[in-house]
């Protein structure tokens, strides 16, 4: 039907969004790696505060666990009146051990878990007015910058979780691979998830049109981001940058000649958080559903 | 494997830009990409105007005839179209109630208004309810808005109006507007208004309620509640006012203009229920409404939720629990209707057997006339043959007699000539 003059229907555009601000936005991000290479700092560098469970909890020494544990922290940021309950689940002892295998086990049973959680409360009869989300948005796995493949340990982890949940792999502490390097490293492990079949976020299969198409090509043309933490902030040409401090120069974080933390945190949060949060629901926690409803 | 939970809240603080002030717009670009649901209902009397609003609102024109004042019965006519307006595409849905108020017992007008939000509500519980669904691109057909359309007599509510309003207040948000209120005064529209409410609320009618918790919105939803019910006029023609064209309803005696908030309430209605509070209404609709339909219906199917610490899907339990005891049911029925198709073949083939000897008794008797008949004309025949030997002996004896008496006649001539001679 053609509309003969202004109508107001756009209007519901600002409706949705004033709504959706008052209630606020949840945002579960899971880090996956071996100790030490820079979760927390980088969960830091990314929401631009002390959201890591090292930083809350302060004091606390830190000792590698002999099992996996999963630890969560839940914190409410604020930007420009968006209300963001932000938690972050970290995986100490992942990869530590001198035998690892099943080490994946708790942090699936982990993702189940909330999965299962949100299915109880939406089955229901009488039901909350908002269902609690804890589900597991994004799950950023930390790769040693080893510049070689990708190692057994990473494989089976990445081929069983993409499964389940939204993988973004980084290469961490990118600032030991020079540029020619980390291109061979990424054109290797591209290559070995395409071996493997793992599909990794963005996930080719949940392109909704060929602009998303384009988009999402385009990042995964970049994927794994080389990334870099920090959360010190140092003297650059009369600005103040977040930075690492070395001999032979400053690395800057947010500089996308020095690394590519800009792009994963414009994926993570600037333009696909929505996206992360709707796959986990309409995909990921349906196919649990499924798979849930069929067993009983 | 512990998972260790900091169960307090803190607020961050941020050192710098992070950046998800741009959330509600990545909300809001998934959902213009989808497009946007909206069904509207409009009970009222045939010829009250629904159809002429509904043009007026949207600033189109909706194809549809005027609906004769003869049904049999209310029925609901429900159409679709697409709107797209900047970038924001809108799947309209109206409802409208055809033959309301034309017959003679309106006893049952309402039912089938309730049963038509109950089954859009029934087929969006059904796709919930499935194993493998797709709720998000489900194109939802619930009722989001219920415009109400009052006749304008300037006295008060009809008792059809009261009951079909209490009947859909709690499954549908419900908007009253006085229909067609160029034909009442100013003076005597302020006192129909008051009444109108005051009846609402003696009949403990629960009509939408504009938000007042959100404060870009509450001053206005504020304002514009004391206005209620909205008294509209619509109108598609144009006429000229001043200098410009407006859509307005020409008399001799004047014009009304459509747009002029002195005139008619049209602005306020187009305000509240698109410009300002159509998210309102489709959240109450599946928060409210919905759920409530939900919760009936699965209460009423058997379920209920245990305790926290009960076992685990209670739902597909009772499923099951319901589904054996259904299956058990029919088995019993299919039992039952089993000994009851041998029963009656047995009386059946007792009734054939009846018949069967009666026939064989029929067919004896009938074998025992023939054979006596049959003795009969043969014994008759006997007794003819003998008759007929015996006439036939008599016949002989008598020639022979006649020729022995001819003979002895003739010897008796002879005789006589050779006596003679």
């Amino acid at each position: 039907c053609q509309l003969f003059g202004y109508v107001g229907i756009e209007a519901v555009l600002d409706q949705m969004k004033i709504k959706t601000m008052k209630t606020g936005f949840e945002f579960n991000i899971m880090v996956v790696g071996q100790s030490g290479l820079g979760k927390s700092t980088m969960v830091n560098t990314l929401f631009k505060s002390k959201v890591s469970r090292k930083a809350s909890q302060p004091g606390q020494e830190e000792r590698i666990p002999k099992t996996v544990q999963l630890q969560s922290v839940t914190h409410v940021i604020e930007e420009k009146g968006v209300k963001m309950k932000l938690t972050v689940t970290d995986t100490p002892g992942f990869g530590d051990q001198i035998n690892n295998e099943n080490c994946w086990d708790p942090i699936i049973k982990y993702i189940n878990e909330q999965y299962e959680r949100y299915l109880r409360e939406e089955i229901l009869i009488t039901r909350k007015r908002k269902i609690p989300d804890t589900r597991v948005h994004g799950c950023v796995y930390f790769i040693p910058p080893t510049g070689h493949w990708l190692r057994p340990l990473d494989l089976e982890f990445m081929q069983r979780l993409s499964k389940i949940v939204n993988v973004v792999p980084v290469i961490a502490k990118a600032d030991t691979l020079t540029l020619e390097e980390r291109a061979e490293f990424k054109q290797r492990i591209q290559e070995d998830l395409k071996t493997h079949a793992i599909s990794v976020y963005p996930q080719e299969d949940f392109d909704q049109d060929p602009d998303d198409r384009a988009l999402n090509d385009r990042i995964r043309e970049e994927i794994p981001f080389a990334v870099v933490g920090a959360d010190q902030e140092h003297q650059v040409n009369g600005k103040r940058v977040l930075g690492r401090k070395t001999k032979w120069g400053i690395i800057e974080v947010e500089n996308p000649a020095h690394c590519e933390f800009p792009l994963l945190r414009d994926l993570l949060i600037r333009s696909h958080l929505q996206d992360l949060k709707d796959i986990t629901h309409n995909v990921h926690y349906e196919s649990y559903r499924v798979r849930r409803l069929n067993e009983s | 494997f512990l998972v260790l939970q900091n169960d307090d809240l803190r607020n961050l603080s941020l050192s710098g830009h992070v950046g998800f002030d741009s959330l509600p717009d990545q909300l809001v670009n998934k959902s213009t990409s989808q497009g946007f649901c909206f069904n509207i209902l409009c009970v009222g009397e045939t010829g009250i105007g629904k159809s002429t609003l509904m043009d007026t609102l949207f600033n189109t024109k909706f194809e549809s005839e005027p609906a004769t004042h003869n049904e049999p019965g209310v029925r609901l006519k429900a159409r679709s179209y697409e709107l797209q307006e900047s970038n924001v595409r809108l799947k309209l849905t109206i409802v409208d109630t055809v033959g309301f108020g034309d017959q003679i017992n309106k006893d049952d007008s309402y039912k089938p208004i309730v049963e038509y939000i109950d089954a859009q509500f029934e087929a969006y519980l059904q796709e919930e309810l499935k194993i493998k669904r797709s709720l998000f691109n489900y194109h939802d057909t619930r009722i989001h808005a219920c415009l109400y359309f009052i006749a304008p007599t300037g006295h008060s509510l009809k008792s059809l109006d009261l009951v079909t309003m209490k009947k859909l207040d709690s499954k549908v948000n419900i908007i009253p507007i006085i229909a067609k209120a160029d034909t009442i005064a100013k003076n005597e529209l302020h006192k129909f208004k008051s009444k109108i409410m005051s009846e609402l609320v003696s009949n403990g009618v629960q009509i939408y309620q504009f938000p007042t918790d959100e404060e870009t919105v509450a001053e206005i939803n504020a304002t514009m509640s004391v206005h209620l019910p909205f008294a509209v006029v619509g109108s598609t023609e144009e006429v000229k006012i001043g200098n410009k064209m407006a859509k307005a309803r020409q008399y001799p005696w004047g014009v009304v203009q459509v747009e002029n908030e002195n005139h008619c309430d049209f602005v306020k209605l187009r305000e509240m229920l698109i410009r300002v509070n159509m998210e309102d209404l489709r959240e109450q609709t599946h928060t409210r409404h919905y759920e409530l339909y939900r919760r009936c219906k699965l209460e009423e199917m058997g379920f209920k939720d245990t305790d926290p610490d009960s076992k685990p899907f209670c739902l597909q339990e009772t499923y099951e629990a319901k589904r054996n005891e259904f299956l058990g049911e029919l088995q019993k029925k299919e039992d039952e209707m089993r000994q009851m198709f041998v029963m009656r073949v047995k009386e059946k083939e007792a009734e054939l057997k009846e018949a069967e000897k009666d026939l064989h008794e029929k067919f004896d008797h009938l074998k025992r006339t023939h054979q006596e008949e049959k003795k009969k004309v043969e014994d008759k025949k006997k007794e003819l043959e003998e008759e007929l030997n015996n006439f036939q002996k008599k016949k002989a004896a008598a020639q022979l007699l006649q020729s022995q008496a001819q003979q002895a006649g003739s010897q008796q001539t002879k005789k006589d000539k050779d006596k003679k001679k």
